[in-house]
């Protein structure tokens, strides 16, 4: 069923009594060309990419719980491509072209709102840095354009601009940077795939990778064993212990990362703004909610909750960039648990068991990868090869010297 | 969470600086590649139980090797690093 607006008013007289589900709920097959396990955007996407670009629909999506109930359903959906390293920004514009086009694609509103991203600057030396990234997203065709505080000043008249500690000096601005809906993206890749013949595989949990002369057969589940020619993992915070069960060790450590949604107010923030000073950042949800967040808790956890102190850390560097939040009362705050990587960026790659594919380490930055990493994921278990766009995100390049540091923290995961 | 310090008792874990799992075997200086890549790179990452290194940075500044649950958060164990495992 194609949803259109002539659909909407069809079924608005019709007392609304012809919507189907917008994907199936399948027994599970016992084969499968491609099993791509966990039912995140980066998996479904997969899926989806597999089945329209390369003609795999002998294809299925296993979830353990239910599509979209990890990380894809709680990040606070920041879309940018404005990155400095080449590995990464050729990646995150492919990404951002991706979401240009995406409710065309999908024929599902996923809610993209360029309403730009706005990073602050305080220092001169904060300044230099930004233009060196806005020089490098140019280089690569995205856009970035350098703001005076006058300019970010017209944008968000009500931040803190002669603060005694971190007065605003500028920013830099990607206008087509913002917001996209998270649960909706979920939802249209899952649709689109099964519409392709994909099937969606829910409360279907992974519990063991069966390998034979070094290649992959299938996977153990909690509904049986199926067996596949080629197994993608895409499990988020979860890839260690899934990999493990192949017997891989990855450069990967897990971590929580909170997020925060105030009560409703009238427009405050139009654009998505990141602090410099601290790790805050802030936007505006359509229903007037602040959606905010800031550091990970920066120790080991897959317990899907955060701690107070980071609670306490976000609270105040809110305080310091939009004072007059003050009285506002937040309504819920939540955790999810991030694959932190060795040094903050993205894997999608082969692994040393033939027919085994990974899709892993995206930190706190993973939604906006999500079109790309399945585009590009895709590819590389169609042909067995990684995508010219993805040949910097590599799993052996941890070994080989060509990490991509974006922060030039090192291996320390809790510093990306 | 609070962790309970052998030398100033229990504190919250925002006195403390967290630095990855505990008890990596260094390599030799001139060991191979692959011994250093496994070393500075690869974790186990383990759901359960972790033992893991924590500094008390805004305290006794000692190190410790705290046993703790990634899922619970229950810490089992707390030692100083310079304390012999039993
Ligand atoms: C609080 C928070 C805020 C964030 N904000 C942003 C942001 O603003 N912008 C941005 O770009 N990124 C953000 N992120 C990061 C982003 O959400 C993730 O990087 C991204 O969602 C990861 O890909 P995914 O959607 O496929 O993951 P997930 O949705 O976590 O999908 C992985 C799935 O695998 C399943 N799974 C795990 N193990 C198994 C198994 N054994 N068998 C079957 N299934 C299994 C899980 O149940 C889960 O559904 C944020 C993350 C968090 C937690
Ligand atoms: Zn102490």
């Amino acid at each position: 069923m194609t949803y259109s607006f002539w659909r909407v008013a069809r079924e608005a007289l019709r007392g609304n009594t012809g919507w189907k589900p917008a994907w199936r709920d399948p027994v599970p097959k016992e084969h499968y060309d491609v099993i791509v396990v966990g039912g995140g955007g980066h998996g479904l996407a997969t899926a989806y990419y597999l089945a329209k670009l390369h003609g795999i629909t002998n294809v299925a999506v296993l979830e353990k719980g239910w599509i979209g109930s990890g990380n894809a359903g709680r990040n606070t959906t920041i879309i940018r491509s404005n990155y400095l390293l080449p590995g990464n920004e050729v990646f995150y514009e492919h990404s951002m072209k991706l979401w240009e086009g995406l409710e065309q694609d999908l024929n599902f509103n996923t809610m993209v709102s360029q309403r730009g991203v706005l990073n602050i600057f305080h220092s001169d030396g904060e300044r230099d840095a930004a233009a060196r990234r806005g020089n490098s997203m140019r280089l690569h065709g995205a856009d970035g354009e350098l703001l005076d505080a006058a300019q970010v000043r017209a944008m968000v008249p009500l931040f803190d601009f002669d603060n005694a500690r971190f007065p605003i000096k500028g920013g830099l601005l990607q206008r087509r940077g913002g917001t996209a809906r998270h649960d909706a993206v979920v939802w249209g890749y899952a649709r689109g795939a099964d519409r392709r013949g994909v099937d969606i595989i829910q409360n279907c949990e992974v519990t063991g990778i069966r390998v034979e002369a070094g290649r992959v057969r299938g996977v153990e589940t909690t509904r049986g064993y199926i067996a596949a020619g080629k197994v993608g993992l895409a499990c988020a915070g979860n890839t260690s212990r899934v990999a493990a069960l192949a017997g891989l060790r990855l450069p990967i450590e897990s971590h929580v990362l909170q997020a925060f949604v105030s009560e409703a107010i009238k427009p405050l923030v139009h654009t998505v703004v990141t602090f410099g000073a601290g790790h805050f950042y802030i936007s505006q949800s359509d229903k007037g909610g602040l959606v905010f967040g800031g550091d990970i808790d920066g120790y080991n956890s897959y317990a899907q909750r955060g701690s107070l102190p980071i609670v306490e850390d976000v609270a105040e560097a809110c305080m310091a960039l939009l004072p007059c939040t003050g009285r506002l009362r937040v309504l819920r705050s939540w955790g999810g648990i991030m694959d932190m990587s060795m040094d903050g960026s993205p894997i999608i790659d082969r692994t040393p068991v033939d027919g085994l594919y990974l899709n892993a380490g995206w930190c706190y930055g993973g939604f906006k990868a999500t079109p790309a990493s399945g585009w590009c994921f895709a590819h590389t278990i169609a042909h067995n090869e990684a995508h010219a766009i993805i040949a910097a995100m590599r799993l052996d390049r941890f070994a080989t010297g060509a990490i991509i540091d974006e922060k030039g923290a090192g291996a320390q995961p809790n510093l990306h | 969470m609070r962790i309970p310090c052998p030398h100033c008792g229990e504190r919250g874990n925002e006195e403390f600086l967290y630095r990855g799992v505990a008890g990596l075997a260094r390599p030799a200086a001139n060991a191979p590649d692959t011994q250093w890549h496994d070393y500075v790179y690869l974790r186990d990452n383990p759901f359960g139980s972790h033992r893991e290194l924590w500094q008390h940075v805004h305290g006794c500044r000692r190190w410790l090797v705290v046993t703790r649950d990634t899922h619970t958060h229950t810490i089992a164990d707390v030692a100083d690093v310079a304390t012999p495992a039993p």
